[in-house]
C-alpha cells in the first residue's frame, strides 16, 4: 500500500511535456468584454452586418445569464473582464503548402508529434492548424473541393458561403442555450467549419488541432458540421496547450448536423495544460457540444479522451430526431493532482426506434475529482427507444473521487434503458497476476488501465488512437503506468 | 406558497412555542422555523425535488391540528386500519399527526419496550437521550419541508427498546388524517432508540378518513446502537386525496443491522426520503422499495446510504409498476467518505411502465471518495420479457393472465422481503388483487 502510494506521488511530480511558448507576433486587442470588443473583434474579422448582430443578440442575452453552478466542480469565480476575447497571429499567409507555413509553427507541431508533413505523407489527413483563434494552414482544401466537401475555417465561411451559416449556426446550440454557449456566441473567434454534400463519404478524416498560446487569451472555438444526405464525415479534434501559470478560459460551441442516412463520427482527444501538482494553472474548459440526428437513418459517434484541464465541464449529447437514428458515446476521462472533471452526455430520444450507447471511462488519480453526468431521455413518441448505458470508475489513491450522476427519464412505454455503472480499484489480484509474471507494478497498472479503456480507444480513428495511448500513459506516468 | 400560508404557520407556531415552554423542544422548534422561513418550500430548481413538485399542495388552506382542536377520531375508525397481526402487535395510533396514548395498545413489558409521549421523554430519564439524537436528520435534509415538520414537534412520540430486549411483537403506527370537514396538514415525529442487542420490527400505515385533502408530513428517526437489529416497513395505501412527505431517517451507530421496505399503492403525491447513516464500522443494511401506481398518483423514493465508516454493506432495490397517468421517480445516493474504505454498495431500480401517459424518472448516484470500495449501481426501465409472454401464452394462457403473472412475480422479489408473515400474506394479496385480471 505504501509503495503504491509512493507511486501515486511519483505520478503527481511528473510535468507537463506540451508546456513551451511559441513565439509568434500575435495581434491582440485589450482585455475585457463590452459591445465595443465585439464589434472590434467582428470588424476585424470583416464580418457582414447580420453576424455582428448576431453577436450583440447573444451578448445581451449573456448578461442576464448566470453562470451555472450545479457541475461538481470547484473554481474561484472568474473575470470576464480578464480575459483577452481575441488574439490573432500577425502573419497570416495564405498557403497552399506547408512549405509557405511559418517554419516556428511547423516547430511547435513537431513538439508536439503530430508534424504535418508527417501527418499529410503518412497518413493523409488534411489539417486545419487553429493557432489561437485563426486558422493559419489548410492542406488537402483542394482535394477535398474537388469532390464539393467544404472544409475551412469557420471566418471563411461566413465570408463565403454565408447562406450555410445563416442556416445552420444555432440551429442545434441555440446561442441562448446556456451560459457559456451565449457567452461563445457573442466572442468567438475561429472554428471550422465544415460541409459534406449529398452522397459524398468524405475520402479522409478532416483534423483540427487548436492550441492556446497567447498568455491570458480565451479561446472562443465554434465548429459547425453539416453532413448531408447519405454524407459520411470523420471529423477529429485534437487539443494541447503550453504551460501557464493563470487559468485560461476556453468555451467552445460544436454543432453537428445529419441529415437522413448521413453518419457523422466525431473525435477529440483533450489534452490542455492540467495545472501544475498544486492545481495552480491549467484550462477551465467548459465546452458545449450536441449533435442532431436530423433525418432518418442518421447517426451520431462522439468518441473522447480527456486528459488535460483542470476543470471540464462538457457534455456531447446527441438529439435523436429522425427515425431509426443512433447516437453513440465514449469517453476516457482521466484526471490527476488537482485536476476536476464532470462530463457525460445526453441522448434526446424523439424519433421512432431510436437507439444510443454510451459507453464512459473514468479514472481519477491524485486529488482529483471525476464525475459522469448524464441525461437519457425517452420522449413520448419515441417508440421503440433503445438505450444501454455503461459509467465504470477506476480510482487510484485514496485522496481522489469517483461520482455518477445519471438521469433517466422515460414517458414512454415502448422505451428501453438499461444503465450500469460500477466503482472499484484496481484488483490486486491483477496486480499480483502481473507482477509474478515479471512485469513491474508501475508497466502492470498501465497496462491495467489501458485495457480498462480499451472499449473506448477502439472507437478512435487509428491516427488518433496512438496519440491518445500515449497520452494516457504520459498523464500516468511514474505512478499508474 | 401563498403568504397567507406562511402567516399562518407563522401564528401557529408563536402559539405552539409559548403555550409549550419545553427548554430542549423549543430550541428545535425554534431552529426548524428558522430554517424553514429561510429555505420556504423546496422548488424543481432545487436538485432534490427536480421531478416532484410540491408547491401546489400548499395552495390552500390546510388545518393543523392544535391542542384545544381534538381530533374525532375514535376506536371504530382505529378498527378500520388495523393491519394483520396486531393482535400481537404493539399499536400506536396517531389522530392528525399527534399521539393518542388512550387509543394505542402496548403489548410489551415495560422493561422491554418504553413508549412516551414525546414531550414527557424530554423532560424524564431520557432527556439527555433525546438532546443528543432528536433531529439529527435535519443536517441531512436541509429544505423547508423537513423544517416544516421541526417546527411543529408536538405531539409526537419516543419508542425506547431496552438492551438485550429481542421485541417478538412489532410496533405497529397507524397514522389518520380526518379530512371530514377541512383539508388536513398532519405532522408526526418520532424518534425511536434500539439500544444494544435489541431487536425492533416496526410497520407504519397511513389511512384519511373523508373527502377533503390530506397531507402528511413526517420525520421518524430510528438510531440503532452496537448489534442491535432493526426492520422498518412502510405501507402506503391511503385515498387519492391524501399526500405526503415521509422522511425515514436511520443511523447506525453501531455495528448493527437494517432493513427497511416501503410498498407504494395508492396515494396522491408521494414522496418517500430514505435514509441510512452508516456511523460506524461493520454496518449492513437492505433497503427495498416497491410502488405499483396508476391513476396520476406520483410516487417519488429519495434514497440514501451515507457510508462514514469502514467494511460497511449495504443493499438496495427498488421497484416499479407504473400505469395509467402515474409517475414513479427513483432517486439514490450513495455517498462513500474518505474513510469509508472496503464499503460494498450495491442499488438497483427496475421499472416496468405499462401505458403510453406513464412517466419514469430515475437517477442512481454514486460518490466515492475512498479507493479501495465495490460499488454498483445499475438501472433499467422497460416492459415485459416478450419471450416470457410467448411462453405462457403458448400454453394457452390468455395475455392479460401472462401479463399479472408476470408482474407478479416482478413484484415478488420486494415482497418476499416482508418477514412478518401475516403483514407479507397481507401486502402479497393486494397486490394479487391488484394486478389481477377482472
Amino acid at each position: 500500500m505504501e509503495e503504491e502510494l509512493k507511486m501515486l506521488e511519483e505520478t503527481v511530480a511528473s510535468d507537463y511535456k506540451y508546456g513551451f511558448v511559441t513565439d509568434i507576433d500575435t495581434d491582440v486587442i485589450p482585455k475585457g468584454l463590452s459591445e465595443d470588443v465585439i464589434r472590434l473583434i467582428s470588424l476585424k474579422k470583416n464580418e457582414p452586418e447580420w453576424m455582428l448582430e448576431w453577436r450583440l443578440k447573444a451578448y445581451k442575452h449573456w448578461l442576464k445569464m448566470e453562470e451555472p453552478k450545479w457541475p461538481n466542480v470547484k473554481y474561484p469565480e472568474i473575470n470576464y473582464q480578464d480575459v483577452i476575447y481575441y488574439a490573432a497571429p500577425k502573419k497570416k499567409p495564405k498557403v497552399n503548402s506547408l512549405d509557405e507555413v511559418d517554419p516556428e509553427l511547423l516547430k511547435t507541431f513537431e513538439k508536439l508529434g503530430i508534424s504535418l508533413g508527417e501527418q499529410k505523407r503518412l497518413t493523409g489527413v488534411a489539417v486545419d492548424v487553429v493557432m489561437d483563434s485563426v486558422s493559419v494552414a489548410t492542406s488537402f482544401k483542394e482535394q477535398l473541393s474537388e469532390i464539393g466537401v467544404i472544409f475551412c475555417s469557420i471566418s471563411e465561411a461566413i465570408q463565403n458561403h454565408p447562406d450555410l451559416v445563416k442556416k445552420y449556426m444555432g440551429s442545434v446550440v441555440p446561442m441562448t442555450d446556456n451560459y457559456f454557449a451565449a457567452l461563445n456566441s457573442a466572442v468567438f473567434t475561429d472554428g471550422s467549419f465544415c460541409y459534406i454534400p449529398k452522397g459524398v463519404r468524405c475520402p479522409m478524416e478532416l483534423s483540427t488541432y487548436f492550441r492556446i498560446n497567447t498568455e491570458n487569451a480565451g479561446q472562443f472555438e465554434r465548429t459547425l458540421i453539416i453532413a448531408e444526405d447519405e454524407a459520411y464525415v470523420s471529423y477529429l479534434e485534437g487539443c494541447t496547450a503550453p504551460m501557464r501559470d493563470e487559468n485560461q478560459l476556453h468555451a467552445a460551441v460544436v454543432e453537428l448536423i445529419a441529415k437522413e442516412k448521413a453518419e457523422i463520427k466525431y473525435s477529440t482527444v483533450q489534452n490542455w495544460y492540467p495545472g501544475d501538482e498544486n492545481g495552480r494553472g491549467g484550462i477551465y474548459n467548459f465546452v458545449t457540444k450536441r449533435g442532431i440526428c436530423a433525418g432518418n437513418y442518421s447517426k451520431i459517434s462522439w468518441t473522447q479522451v480527456e486528459t488535460g484541464s483542470s476543470i471540464t465541464w462538457k457534455y456531447p449529447s446527441v438529439i435523436l430526431k429522425g427515425d431509426n437514428s443512433i447516437g453513440e458515446f465514449y469517453s476516457v476521462a482521466l484526471t490527476n493532482n488537482f485536476q476536476q472533471a464532470d462530463t457525460g452526455t445526453k441522448m434526446i430520444h424523439l424519433g421512432k426506434n431510436t437507439k444510443s450507447r454510451i459507453v464512459s471511462k473514468g479514472i481519477s488519480a491524485g486529488r482529483s475529482q471525476n464525475s459522469y453526468r448524464g441525461l437519457v431521455r425517452a420522449g413520448k413518441n419515441a417508440l421503440n427507444a433503445r438505450n444501454y448505458s455503461q459509467c465504470d470508475s477506476l480510482l487510484l489513491g485514496d485522496k481522489c473521487g469517483a461520482h455518477t450522476f445519471p438521469y433517466i427519464e422515460s414517458k414512454n412505454k415502448t422505451a428501453v434503458i438499461e444503465h450500469e455503472a460500477t466503482t472499484s480499484k484496481i484488483g490486486e489480484d491483477q496486480l499480483f497476476y502481473c507482477e509474478q509474471r515479471g512485469i513491474d507494478a508501475e508497466t502492470a497498472v498501465a497496462l491495467i488501465v489501458t485495457g480498462f479503456a480499451k472499449e473506448v480507444m477502439n472507437q478512435l480513428p487509428m491516427e488518433f488512437a496512438v496519440e491518445a495511448q500515449k497520452l494516457l500513459a504520459i498523464s500516468l506516468e511514474g505512478s499508474v503506468g | 406558497m401563498d403568504p397567507i400560508n406562511i402567516s399562518y404557520f407563522g401564528e401557529k407556531f408563536n402559539r405552539l412555542q409559548l403555550a409549550n415552554p419545553d427548554n430542549l423542544l423549543n430550541s428545535i422548534r425554534k431552529e426548524g422555523f428558522k430554517t424553514f422561513n429561510e429555505s420556504g418550500l423546496p422548488g424543481t430548481k432545487n436538485e432534490e425535488w427536480k421531478y416532484t413538485r410540491i408547491s401546489n399542495l400548499f395552495h390552500k388552506e390546510y388545518h393543523l391540528t392544535e391542542d384545544e382542536l381534538k381530533s374525532e377520531i375514535n376506536i371504530s375508525d382505529v378498527n378500520a386500519v388495523r393491519l394483520p397481526g396486531s393482535e400481537n402487535a404493539t399499536e400506536l395510533v396517531f389522530a392528525n399527526g399527534k399521539f393518542i396514548p388512550e387509543l394505542s395498545t402496548i403489548r410489551s413489558s415495560d422493561n422491554e419496550l418504553v413508549i412516551l409521549p414525546l414531550e414527557e421523554a424530554a423532560k424524564g430519564v431520557f432527556k439527555e437521550l433525546i438532546h443528543e439524537h432528536l433531529d439529527k436528520s435535519s443536517l441531512f435534509i436541509k429544505d423547508g419541508i423537513h423544517a416544516l415538520n421541526t417546527s411543529f414537534i408536538y405531539g409526537g412520540v419516543f419508542i425506547y427498546v431496552n438492551k438485550n430486549k429481542v421485541l417478538d411483537n412489532p410496533v405497529y403506527l397507524y397514522h389518520i388524517s380526518d379530512a371530514r370537514e377541512n383539508h388536513t396538514l398532519s405532522q408526526p415525529r418520532s424518534l425511536v432508540f434500539v439500544d444494544e442487542s435489541a431487536k425492533l420490527q416496526v410497520v407504519e400505515t397511513y389511512s384519511t378518513i373523508g373527502s377533503m385533502d390530506s397531507f402528511t408530513n413526517e420525520v421518524i428517526e430510528i438510531i440503532v446502537d452496537t448489534n442491535a437489529i432493526v426492520e422498518y416497513y412502510k405501507i402506503q395505501n391511503d385515498s387519492i386525496t391524501a399526500s405526503q412527505v415521509g422522511t425515514t431517517h436511520i443511523r447506525q451507530i453501531g455495528k448493527s443491522f437494517v432493513h427497511a421496505l416501503t410498498i407504494s399503492l395508492n396515494g396522491g403525491m408521494i414522496r418517500n426520503n430514505t435514509d441510512i447513516i452508516m456511523e460506524a464500522a461493520g454496518n449492513e443494511a437492505h433497503m427495498y422499495g416497491l410502488y405499483l401506481l396508476k391513476g396520476h398518483t406520483h410516487v417519488d423514493n429519495h434514497t440514501l446510504v451515507d457510508n462514514t465508516k469502514p467494511n460497511c454493506f449495504s443493499n438496495e432495490l427498488y421497484k416499479g409498476i407504473i400505469d395509467e397517468q402515474a409517475t414513479g421517480v427513483f432517486s439514490g445516493k450513495i455517498f462513500v467518505r474518505p474513510d469509508a474504505q472496503k464499503t460494498n454498495a450495491y442499488q438497483s431500480n427496475k421499472n416496468i411502465l405499462l401505458s403510453d401517459d406513464a412517466t419514469v424518472n430515475t437517477k442512481p448516484q454514486l460518490e466515492i471518495f475512498a479507493d479501495d470500495v465495490k460499488c454498483s449501481h445499475g438501472c433499467t426501465v422497460g416492459q415485459l420479457d416478450e419471450e416470457a409472454m410467448y411462453y405462457l401464452r403458448t400454453r394457452g394462457i390468455s395475455k392479460e393472465h401472462a401479463q399479472s403473472m408476470l408482474l407478479e412475480a416482478f413484484a415478488a422479489d420486494i415482497v418476499g422481503q416482508i418477514k412478518p408473515e401475516p403483514l407479507r400474506i397481507y401486502v402479497e394479496e393486494m397486490i394479487s388483487e391488484r394486478l389481477s385480471v377482472n
